[in-house]
């Protein structure tokens, strides 16, 4: 199957399945348009979500412009996070007491506010990409991390009796069953962290930045663009979609057997 | 040389608190069907991770064509219990991967396998995925996968466990007519006393909690076996059926 198909296939069964939430959010969308045309609030305070989106059509060059920085953010500190989440997992298979001593560390780590570190980052490391980066790996990377190993975990016993009455070896039954094994709790935990990928680089941009949509929101807030903010938030979502259909499509090429698996009793 | 292939004497396991194997003795010649018949829990997948060395005895001893098993290469080809395919890998892929663990080149380990497909009832399903075959063809996969190996002898855990009967009895056949063409040594697991007496030239009967060996009979039954209704059959069946219920403490 080709992946243009695929992905018009995952598409199409996506927006069927979506069609309710569709309904509700017309329905909300619809009574807040009716709102604010009718009750006299200025659009300075609520903006008509028509407003919004014609708004957004106009900036669409100074949007995509900012949309950019705030992409390569979320990808490039996606990948590094994914590869460390990764790295660490097989050290943590391997030895164990590597988790004792480092996963109350990391546990730690994710209890820091990103509103306190943010500003914290930038005024140490600067307005660059570099930072920001960081600062999205470190979002990103607890999720995957604790998948990873939920997922090594839960490899079917007897799926490892069987290698070992083979003669496979420690690095043997990791590669042949502990990691295909984990492969459906890794992709849940990408899930999850591409997510907080888009809202750590929005924040990391918000504390300071030269471009991005974290940056672009704030401006427009103290330009009394509610308009523009909206708009803003509009294309992060889309952006945010956008990376979770990808994962989604990843998923099913890398593991065509786990829709089989599901569908059978 | 004792003539035997596989000699276990007076094997003890404990799990902490738990006495799982008490003193257990056996023996299996080349050649031989042996089923080892015994309540469920009673100890008897244990025995097995003994033989695979998934686990150690904690006394004992086993011998190999008169060699302690240690000192050799192992010579059990393992079907655990439930089949164990990898949900990921294509049926081909899992019937080869006692092979590749072995060290062969994945495209020679196809080679070796793809013609004993029809064989075995799975020509065509080659690309499949184990979630797209039946209860049956999932089990003749893994026994394809285990005797692949082309090792001395080998060990079937419940095998047919999981299968409705009427797959199970047709299992129990098929499986009966290729042992008797390619003549293996096998040992079975299993805790039904028809599917014991239909495959087996001897039972060894498990009592659970510590296990240990109640009784150790023949089955002096012509072959090939087509059903279990003559007197002999029966009368075997009921001595297996006797013991069991009478030694059991539950
Ligand atoms: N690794 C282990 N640690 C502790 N107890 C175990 C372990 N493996 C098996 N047991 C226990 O040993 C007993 C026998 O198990 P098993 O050999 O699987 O029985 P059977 O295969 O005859 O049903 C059971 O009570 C089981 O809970
Ligand atoms: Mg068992």
């Amino acid at each position: 199957m080709s992946i243009v198909k695929l992905s018009m296939r995952l598409v199409t069964s996506a927006l069927l399945r979506a069609a309710p939430a569709a309904l509700a959010l017309g329905a909300v969308v619809l009574a807040w348009e009716a709102y604010a045309l009718f009750s006299g609030i200025s659009p300075t305070t609520l903006p008509a979500p028509s407003r919004v989106v014609t708004q957004a059509w106009e900036h669409r060059l100074a949007l995509l412009d900012n949309m950019l920085p705030t992409l390569a953010a979320t990808t490039i500190g996606f990948v590094y996070s994914l590869l460390a989440a990764f790295a660490f997992s097989v050290l943590v298979d391997f030895i164990p007491p590597i988790r004792r001593g480092l996963f109350p560390v990391l546990i730690v780590s994710q209890t820091l506010p990103l509103v306190a570190i943010a500003p914290l980052v930038v005024l140490w490391f600067g307005f660059g990409l570099g930072p920001k980066i960081g600062l999205v790996a470190l979002v990103a990377f607890f999720p995957m991390l604790v998948a990873l190993v939920q997922g090594y975990a839960a490899t079917d016993r007897d799926i490892e009796a069987l290698l070992a009455s083979m003669g496979a070896g420690r690095l043997r039954v990791f590669l042949l069953a502990r990691l295909p094994s984990s492969l459906p709790y890794f992709f849940a935990g990408i899930r999850i962290s591409i997510t907080y990928a888009v809202v750590g680089a929005i924040f990391a941009e918000y504390a300071g930045a030269a471009k991005g949509l974290g940056i672009y929101i704030l401006n427009a807030k103290n330009n009394f663009r509610p308009d523009l903010v909206l708009a803003a938030v509009l294309v992060s979502s889309a952006l945010t979609l956008m990376l979770f259909g990808i994962v989604v499509l990843v998923q099913r090429l890398v593991m065509p057997w786990d829709r089989l698996e599901r569908r059978s009793p | 040389m004792t003539g035997y292939r596989l000699q276990l004497r007076n094997l003890r396991k404990r799990f902490g608190d738990l006495d799982v194997l008490g003193d257990i003795s056996l023996t299996v010649r080349r050649g031989e069907f042996v089923s080892l018949l015994g309540p469920s829990g009673a100890g008897k997948s244990t025995l097995f991770k003994i033989l695979t060395g998934a686990t150690e005895a904690d006394a004992g001893t086993i011998h190999f064509d008169g060699q302690p098993l240690a000192t050799r290469p192992s010579p059990f080809a393992f079907m655990p219990q439930h089949d164990a395919l990898m949900p990921w890998r294509r049926v081909l892929d899992n019937t080869t991967l006692g092979l590749e663990v072995q060290g062969l080149a994945r495209a020679a380990a196809r080679k070796r396998v793809q013609p004993l497909f029809a064989e075995f009832g799975l020509a065509g399903f080659e690309k499949h995925y184990p979630a797209q075959l039946s209860g049956g063809m999932r089990q003749r996969a893994a026994l394809l996968r285990t005797v692949v190996q082309q090792r001395e002898m080998l060990l079937f855990d419940e095998p047919f466990g999981a299968l409705d009967a009427l797959t199970r009895a047709s299992m129990q056949r098929w499986l009966q007519a290729m042992w008797q063409q390619h003549s293996w040594t096998a040992l079975l697991i299993t805790h039904d006393v028809r599917e014991a007496v239909f495959l087996s030239d001897r039972i060894y009967v498990l009592r659970g909690r510590p296990a240990r060996m109640l009784t150790e009979i023949a089955v002096p039954l012509p072959r090939p076996r087509i059903d279990l209704t003559s007197p002999e059959a029966s009368a075997i069946e009921a001595r297996l059926l006797d013991t069991l219920l009478n030694q059991s403490p539950d």
